[in-house]
């Protein structure tokens, strides 16, 4: 089959690879109907992710239908029509049990890897790594997809593949970044980023009931999406981001600040030159400009979700405001299967239509173009949909 | 040494964009535990083959790993050759989210073992009792013992240890527990082992990455996965070369 490999930081291929095949019980083998390039797939095409190997095939988010199953999965059927949720998890264990799902303890068979950095390995996911188990991404022609019983999710057939695939991530992923904020009615919940992801937190922060929603970015095109998503706008290269916030909140800053930008932050301030510095010089790992502005942002009392994936040891971190102010910091991989019921219902309702973020439809072959576009923010490029 | 590795790496690199990061990055970090981690990921499967095999005492390690160990009612020479420089300790524990029993039930059934430590290819119980283990290492590399239980608790504790004039001499024990109100399990496993080559083969052995500890680690891993997820997880099929 064909897939889109890794060969090397900032170098993709659509190569021929053998297809997947069954390797446990409860696997299911799915063929591809669509799939998405995801701002986390940037990270690894600008070598940001340790542990990717040349040759890994990325993709996470994808859906399909289910063309094999295995021995001890008698919940799908070949023929049905699944979005998989990009964290892998066994359903059973005490943190899926526990509805913390992206922390399932049995996923990830190079878990020690991930020990060696953070004590416990979080789940195992697809197409991100070896850290993260190095399973073969969804951006193929098939994909296999293990505890197939527990993680995909039937779609109706009224919905098209547009309207559901961004189950499999950047939908729950900015719903989750917006529950975190603990919203009640007259909240002002600020986000940072106007990607995917923070495109569905802004519209997740209305869902669940925030009174104002003010989104920070520097693309017009995509401030102009979070604008239709009714957030106030704000472009942090022509504004100072705290004292415009702070005004705009007559003095108490936001009620939650969600970052949903994560390592590679730009920034026009000091700090922001600084990580660039360092990173380039591999001195550091991530470049925590955006989180450091949204702890110095952050209403007292208030919460700060961090959807924006992180990597290492971070350096300036301003522990010390986030302590005296008394913040809430949540933050981690999306607990997928907790959201995707209540969130398929939702698209079903009408409430949202998740397709609004796609700007580009193509085939695999122009899978490397399109990662090339989409990082450096050309051609409007917003959301990349991929058709095998 | 790794660090000198990396240098080069990062040396020679120098013209490459400055967004690769990548794993070099962590690295200049300057953890230690990354520098293993990367000297770990970087090594080729051939090359850590090789270095598993240049370590034949890893595998006695290894296969010295089965549980069973209580002082005190030792034989004379399991004793000995255990004690003192010569015996290589090894204590791990896991929790699973089952009861005591079923944890209990599927251990005490030996011929489960190879099942979770991925280098035993068998074990069989005698009716006397006695059991015969075999091991596989690369290259074929094969051992076999006999041992015996001489320690039984019902939902409690298994404890054995080899016969005298086995091949690999060690005893363990392990040990269930059950807690949160019963709803988990506790199992924590205690060896002994004695290496031929004594305690420099096994910093050999800790060199190369995979330290006695950290196999045994892996082994209970794979055990919790198999009873709580009924399968052990796999990223890619087994002859797949990466
Ligand atoms: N937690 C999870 O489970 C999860 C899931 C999916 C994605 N993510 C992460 O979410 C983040 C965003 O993903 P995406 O797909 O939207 O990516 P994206 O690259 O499309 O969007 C990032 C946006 O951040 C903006 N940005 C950069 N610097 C900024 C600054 N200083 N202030 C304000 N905005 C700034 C960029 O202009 C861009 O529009 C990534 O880090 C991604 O890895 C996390
Ligand atoms: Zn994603
Ligand atoms: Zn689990």
């Amino acid at each position: 089959m064909k897939a889109v490999r890794y060969c090397g930081a900032g170098d993709i291929r659509v190569e021929h690879v053998p297809d997947p095949q069954i390797l446990n019980p409860r696997d299911a083998i799915v063929k591809v109907t669509a799939t998405a390039i995801c701002g986390s797939d940037l990270h690894i095409y600008n070598g940001y992710i340790p542990t990717m190997q040349t040759g890994d095939i990325l993709g996470h988010e994808f859906m399909g239908e289910v063309v094999e199953v295995g021995s001890g999965n008698s919940r799908l059927k070949v023929g049905d029509r699944v979005v998989v949720p990009f964290t892998i998890a066994c359903g059973r264990c005490y943190f899926c049990k526990e509805g913390l799902w992206s922390l399932c303890d049995n996923s990830n068979p190079n878990a020690w890897m991930a020990e060696k950095i953070s004590g416990y390995s979080g789940s195992g996911l697809f197409g991100y790594s070896h850290m993260y188990g190095g399973y073969p991404g969804g951006q193929a022609e098939y994909a296999r997809v293990p505890f197939a019983d527990i993680g995909p999710i039937r779609v109706p057939d009224s919905l098209t593949d547009e309207q559901v695939l961004f189950l499999s991530d950047i939908f729950p992923t900015g719903y989750m970044a917006a529950e975190n904020c603990s919203i009640r009615p007259g909240d002002t919940i600020a986000v940072w980023g106007c990607g995917p992801v923070g495109q569905f937190a802004i519209r997740s922060a209305y869902l669940l009931g925030a009174e104002r929603v003010i989104a920070i970015d520097r693309y017009p095109e995509r401030l102009a999406l979070a604008a239709r998503g009714r957030a106030e706008t704000l472009n942090y290269t022509e504004v100072d981001v705290l004292d415009e916030l702070r005004m705009r909140t007559g003095g108490q800053g936001p009620d939650a600040c969600i970052d949903a930008v994560g390592l590679e932050a730009h920034g026009t301030t000091l700090d922001a030159w600084y990580d660039r510095i360092k990173t380039s010089m591999y001195l550091a790992t991530d470049r925590p400009h955006v989180l450091r502005q949204a702890i110095g942002a952050c209403r007292k009392g208030g919460t700060v979700s961090i959807p924006g994936v992180y990597g290492g040891w971070l350096d300036k971190f301003p522990l010390g405001a986030a302590f005296a102010k008394g913040l809430t910091l949540k933050m981690g991989q999306t607990h997928m299967h907790r959201y995707l019921p209540s969130l398929l219902a939702r698209i079903e309702h009408g409430d949202i239509d998740p397709s609004f973020v796609i700007t580009h439809r193509v085939t695999l072959d122009d899978a490397p173009d399109m990662y090339r576009t989409f990082n450096e923010k050309d051609d409007k490029c917003i959301k990349v949909i991929i058709k095998p | 040494m790794l660090q000198f590795n990396f240098m080069t790496t990062h040396a020679l690199r120098h013209d490459m964009p400055s967004s690769i990061a990548s794993t070099e990055s962590w690295l200049a970090l300057g953890s230690a535990t990354l520098l293993l981690l990367y000297g770990a990921m970087r090594r080729s499967p051939a090359g850590a083959l090789g270095a598993i095999a240049a370590t034949p005492l890893l595998y006695r390690g290894i296969t010295g790993r089965w549980p069973g160990f209580l002082a005190g009612v030792m034989p004379e020479d399991t004793k000995t050759a255990l004690s003192g420089e010569r015996g290589v300790r090894v204590h791990e524990s896991i929790r699973l989210e089952l009861p005591v029993n079923d944890v209990y039930r599927f251990w005490r059934r030996i011929e489960n073992l190879p099942r979770f430590m991925s280098h035993l290819e068998s074990v069989a119980e005698n009716p006397d009792g006695r059991s015969h283990w075999v091991a596989v290492g690369p290259g074929d590399y094969r051992i076999e013992w006999d041992a015996e239980i001489f320690n039984e608790v019902e939902n409690q504790t298994i404890a054995w240890r080899s016969l005298p004039g086995s091949d690999v001499v060690s005893a363990g024990s392990v040990n269930f527990d059950a807690v949160r109100s019963g709803q988990s399990t506790q199992v924590s496993v205690n060896l002994q082992y004695a290496p031929p080559a004594g305690r420099a083969g096994d910093l050999v052995a800790r060199l190369f990455g995979r330290a006695p500890t950290q196999i045994v680690r892996e082994d209970l891993r794979r055990l919790k996965q198999l009873l709580e997820a009924g399968e052990v997880a796999h990223a890619r099929p087994a002859d797949d070369p990466r």
